[in-house]
């Protein structure tokens, strides 16, 4: 008797199990066709990209970009030799270190004004957030007038204060510091933007609350604005650091790499490369090095920063 | 020490020049509807709202012109306020260390505060991990640590369930006794109101409806609005006219009445008849004025909510124990003018309470 009902059971289980897993597999298969869309993108625009880079970085190139040769490591050994691809690489990474601390500071300071409640602050929101809508490349011009070494209002400034006028563009000691400047400007008003959302999202009664708590100014700003405002201010930072590394347009605008390299960051290093030398081989073995870069910066950020950052 | 009075003349139709004064070591209750213009009053008193009229004034000075950290007073916001990226701990050690006490004093009173809010075990944990009722405990504790001798207190218990707030209740009351804190609570429920408070403020629009005790804001409203804000249920109103020495209700509903009350009720020509649900007594064979038709029961165990439909209006009565009506039964009931409050429906002022009260309070002692 209690066989019986032992095989039963057993049966009734082996059914259910099947049917569990013809459930999970409906769900995965749903689940796939939801993501198709993206899956059929990221193929198209950066799966294949990626694969394609990282095979032609092992081969030297004809100037069509077809492979001739297979070299294996030999192009990676051999940027790392090129004194041009150091000096990029370092020329990136002051590049970045000017330009993140400087764009956070700068919009995090103009985001903490624009959200004190005053009579037309809107059109202060809007004057600091514009530098978003406009383009690198007419930004660049327009900062290109401003460094102009003769006509340039830097220069005309400087001089009323009678010093020497500097070679904003074309002093390698100046060119880069120039470069980022501009880069600040452009990019302050998207961060600006997301700092101001930030603040906004942070609730009143916080403050009331520390008001009557007799709280300072800059006690509330150390202990609620900046703990609070943190998610934010580490998307920020990771989205400015990104940026950094792949800043193109503004170099190739302003400088074309020069003052003798000083400002040929890693893209337009690679660009040059690429469709001005038709070395597609070292030109990809750059940009895998640049993904990988920026990879483990980011990785390390996120570890890092995780820990300092207080989500809701 | 501290004796707060104060008197607004506000201008502006949000607060229309309210004058009060609160006494030192009271419990006192604003309460009003949403948009009565409570939590604004409460946040004039704090310093957050600017005052556009009128003094305030708290230990017989003038503190329209001081920020809030200067007027001495602790508030408990309705969402607690509490600082996510901190500790319990830290929350509570906020305001000290925001005001530079001695780190010592800090850890005394620290100690002091978590111990008496049953706090001790979770001064490491985040807001997040907490329960409501815990959040709550530390809102409070950091207005009890800060020893400022005025509280202000905006719903603080309204994002609780019923039973933690009930609980609340008397914790909340129990404290205040012990530090002898001045109370000012804000509350859209009059039972908090009538529960909690030595006195109640009922405000509407903006204005002072009545100030006083919760007995008497029961028994002797002031007007139409506190009548029908203040109990659970809801005082039962209807339109009324005097005629030939009998009440005529809207619904055609009489109800014989004294000679002496009669008189004072001549004048008015049109009146609003108030009844309190426990008032609508239960007909025996002797004393049945009325017979009514029951709508709804609502059973609540040891006592018994009959809806009738008396005109337009729907009337609640409360008897004790449990009486087993159906809906669409027709009950003798028994009202009689003595339980009756009146009003002038023209400007809803009360012409006469109900003067059976003190009788009944004292056959129920």
């Amino acid at each position: 008797m209690s066989g019986i009902v032992y095989q039963q059971e057993v049966q009734h289980s082996v059914d259910f199990i099947k049917e569990k897993k013809k459930q999970r597999l409906q769900h995965l298969y749903k689940g796939v066709l939801f993501l198709l869309p993206s899956i059929l993108l990221f193929s198209v625009f950066l799966f294949y990209p990626l694969g394609k880079t990282v095979y032609l970085s092992f081969f030297l190139t004809d100037n069509r970009g077809d492979t001739t040769v297979f070299v294996g490591m030999d192009n990676y050994l051999e940027i790392f030799k090129s004194p041009i691809f150091l000096q990029s690489l370092k020329s990136t990474l002051l590049f970045a270190l000017y330009t993140v601390p400087g764009t956070i500071i700068v919009s995090l300071f103009l985001a903490i004004l624009a959200n004190e409640k005053l009579r037309a602050i809107g059109a202060f929101r809007t004057v600091f957030s514009s530098s978003m809508g406009i383009s690198v490349a007419a930004a660049s011009v327009f900062w290109m007038f401003l460094f102009h070494p003769t006509i340039g209002w830097l220069n005309r400034i400087v001089k009323t204060f009678g010093m020497e006028p500097i070679g904003w563009l074309t002093d390698p000691n100046w060119a880069l510091f120039s470069v980022s400047v501009s880069t600040i400007w452009m990019n302050v008003g998207f961060t600006f933007l997301i700092l101001l959302g930030g603040l906004q999202s942070i609730d009143s009664y916080l403050y009331e609350s520390a008001d009557i708590d007799g709280a300072g100014y800059f006690y509330k700003l150390k202990r609620i604005t900046v703990p609070m405002l943190s998610p934010t201010l580490f998307f920020v930072m990771t989205v400015t650091l990104i940026n950094a590394f792949q800043t193109f347009g503004q170099v190739d605008m302003l400088t074309r790499g020069g003052p003798q390299n000083e400002t040929n960051l890693i893209v337009y290093s690679i660009y040059q490369e690429a469709f001005m030398n038709y070395q597609y081989g070292t030109a990809s073995a750059q940009a895998i090095i640049l993904f990988v870069i920026i990879l483990v910066l980011t990785i390390i950020q996120f570890k890092l920063g995780e820990r300092k950052v207080h989500y809701q | 020490m501290k004796d707060i009075s104060k008197s607004y003349d506000r201008q502006k139709s949000v607060i229309d020049q309210i004058s009060l004064s609160i006494e030192e070591g009271e419990f006192f209750v604003l309460v009003g509807p949403s948009g009565s213009g409570k939590s604004t009053l409460l946040r004039m008193i704090a310093g957050l709202e600017e005052i556009s009229g009128g003094v305030l004034k708290m230990n017989n000075q003038v503190v329209n012109h001081l920020p809030p950290k200067d007027r001495n007073l602790s508030m408990v916001f309705q969402n607690y306020a509490l600082y996510p990226h901190l500790t319990v701990e830290q929350n509570i050690l906020f305001g000290l260390r925001a005001k530079k006490v001695d780190k010592m004093e800090q850890q005394k009173r620290l100690q002091e505060t978590a111990e008496m809010m049953g706090l001790s075990d979770l001064l490491k944990r985040k807001p997040k991990q907490l329960s409501g009722g815990q959040r709550q405990r530390v809102a409070l504790a950091r207005s009890v640590v800060s020893e400022a001798p005025i509280c202000l207190m905006d719903e603080p218990l309204s994002n609780l369930d019923a039973k933690l707030r009930a609980h609340m209740r008397i914790e909340i009351r129990r404290l205040q006794k012990k530090l002898g804190l001045t109370m000012i609570y804000v509350t859209h429920d009059q039972v908090e109101a009538m529960t909690m408070g030595d006195r109640i403020m009922v405000l509407n629009d903006g204005k002072i409806q009545q100030v006083g005790e919760p007995i008497t804001l029961y028994n002797q409203p002031a007007n139409l609005f506190v009548a029908s804000f203040i109990g659970s249920p809801k005082i039962n109103l209807s339109e009324a006219k005097l005629i030939d020495h009998k009440l005529v209700l809207e619904s055609g509903l009489q109800i014989t009445m004294d000679k002496e009350d009669i008189l004072s009720l001549l004048s008015y020509p049109n009146l609003t008849m108030g009844i309190r649900a426990e008032h609508i007594l239960p007909g025996t064979t002797e004393q049945t004025s009325h017979t009514l038709e029951v709508v709804n029961v609502e059973q609540l165990g040891n006592e018994t909510l009959l809806t009738f439909e008396v005109g337009k209006e729907l009337w609640t009565a409360k008897w004790l124990g449990q009486w087993r009506i159906q809906a669409g039964d027709y009950v003798p009931v028994q009202l009689s003018s003595k339980n009756i409050c009146f009003f002038d429906s023209e400007s809803g002022a009360l012409i006469r309470p109900a003067v059976a009260m003190k009788e009944q309070e004292v056959v129920g002692l």
